[in-house]
């Protein structure tokens, strides 16, 4: 087995050459090719890191913009429902005023109108009491008696009495 | 002897149809009389070629710098992460010093038990000086960062904390031999797999020349060993994966024990 000869100087000189070869290998290694390497790698997670940074940011502030916008929309919209209350309150105020006013201008209408009415009775009632007593008064003349005016009086007075009552 | 590949056909002339599966470790210079005077061998050349190879691959593959990288780029960045993966999980945060040898060490690996499956190429990985020449140096690397960690501590290695006073004349000796025994058995795992593929490999490779000139049948019938090597290179391309892993997880292992003693 050539691998066994130790006596071949070539195996020696094989080692110093592995020896020289590996050296030159793990130098360039160490010192320029993985630094290089790593820094590619660094960059691109310093990359991928700065950019979910901003995605995350740009989600913040898209969450504030609509925080902002959900809170002035429930802003205006318990404004509009102050302005809208308000403005039933206000309303029903007004209607209910002019509700009254006409309510109570009926009301006044109505009283003066009772009070023409009971004038109007009264007046008819007086005129009534006249009518009655010349009615009667012609009456008791073409019946041939001579009528006493106070019995007359107080006897168509009875009467009116008795009329009212019933 | 030219140390040519396992499928070279001079071999066979020049040993006259008989069976040669250890030519192809044999070393030769090259480079004419300077390689000559130098003992720059085959094996040597091979070596460069796979830091070449190596440097390429890292340097090349890194060099357009993308944040999205492309096939190379991602070869690359995928071997870095790879062993970084492996030495920080295996060594913890502290291995990062050693990621570099590590690193150097797998890819110098895995390159030259590839290179060594091409036609015509040398496997360096077959010899026992080199891969025990690469054992060595992990065996003084960990052995210099014990000590320089914990000084005198690391000699408590040999002795695990709690076990009885009196199986220390068992416990010791076992704890140094198996200590020592180390780079031993990591340099002959990698050597004796790449030696056993690459025999295997030239054996029918032989037999495929051989059933070929055995008259009108010769060649179906060498069609069996030519299946059988196809299978194999497959085989072997898993090997000089597998090995190169090995080597360098158990490699970080140690470097772990060194670090933390246990």
């Amino acid at each position: 087995m050539p691998q066994l000869e130790f006596g071949n100087p070539l195996l020696i000189a094989q080692i110093v050459w592995l020896l020289i070869i590996f050296g030159l290998l793990y130098y360039v290694m160490a010192n320029y090719a993985l630094p290089r390497v790593e820094r590619v790698l660094e960059d691109r997670r310093a990359r991928i890191a700065a950019d979910l940074h901003a995605a995350q940011q740009a989600k913040a502030e898209a969450d504030a913009a609509m925080a902002a916008h959900r809170e002035s929309t429930a802003k205006a919209r318990a404004e509009a429902q102050a302005a809208i209350a308000a403005a039933m309150q206000q309303a029903q105020a007004e209607a209910s005023a002019r509700a009254e006013e006409l309510n109570a201008r009926l009301a006044r209408q109505i009283d003066e109108a009772e009070k023409r009415i009971g004038a109007a009775r009264d007046a008819a009632m007086g005129a009534l009491r006249q009518v009655s007593l010349s009615t009667a008064e012609t009456l008791v003349g073409k019946v041939g008696g001579r009528a006493d005016r106070g019995a007359l009086e107080a006897a168509v007075d009875r009467a009116l009495a008795a009329r009212a009552a019933g | 002897m030219p140390a040519q590949g396992w499928a070279g056909e001079r071999d066979l002339a020049a040993e006259g149809k008989t069976i040669d599966a250890l030519g192809q470790f044999e070393l030769k210079t090259v480079l004419g009389p300077i390689g000559h005077s130098v003992g720059f061998t085959q094996s040597s050349a091979h070596m460069l070629l796979a830091v070449g190879l190596i440097t390429l691959l890292v340097m090349y593959g890194i060099s357009r710098q993308a944040v999205v990288p492309g096939r190379l780029q991602s070869l690359t960045e995928s071997a870095y992460e790879f062993i970084q993966g492996l030495v920080i999980g295996q060594v913890g945060p502290e291995g990062k010093r050693f990621f570099p040898f590590v690193f150097s060490l797998f890819m110098f690996i895995l390159f030259g038990n590839l290179l060594g499956l091409l036609p015509f190429a040398f496997t360096f990985t077959s010899h026992i000086v080199v891969t025990f020449a690469l054992a060595a140096i992990v065996f003084v690397l960990i052995t210099v960062v014990a000590l320089m960690l914990h000084g005198k501590k690391f000699f408590g290695y040999f002795f695990p904390e709690g076990a009885p006073i009196w199986l220390a004349p068992i416990i010791i000796p076992v704890e140094i031999v198996s200590y020592l025994s180390r780079p031993i058995s990591l340099s002959i795992r990698l050597f004796a797999n790449m030696v056993a593929g690459h025999v295997m490999l030239k054996v029918f490779a032989t037999f495929i020349v051989l059933l070929g000139g055995l008259g009108v049948a010769g060649p179906f019938i060498a069609v069996l060993p030519l299946t059988v090597n196809v299978a194999l290179v497959g085989f072997e391309i898993l090997v000089a994966f597998l090995q190169a892993y090995v080597f360098a997880i158990l490699t970080s292992i140690y470097l772990h024990d060194a670090v933390h003693l246990h």
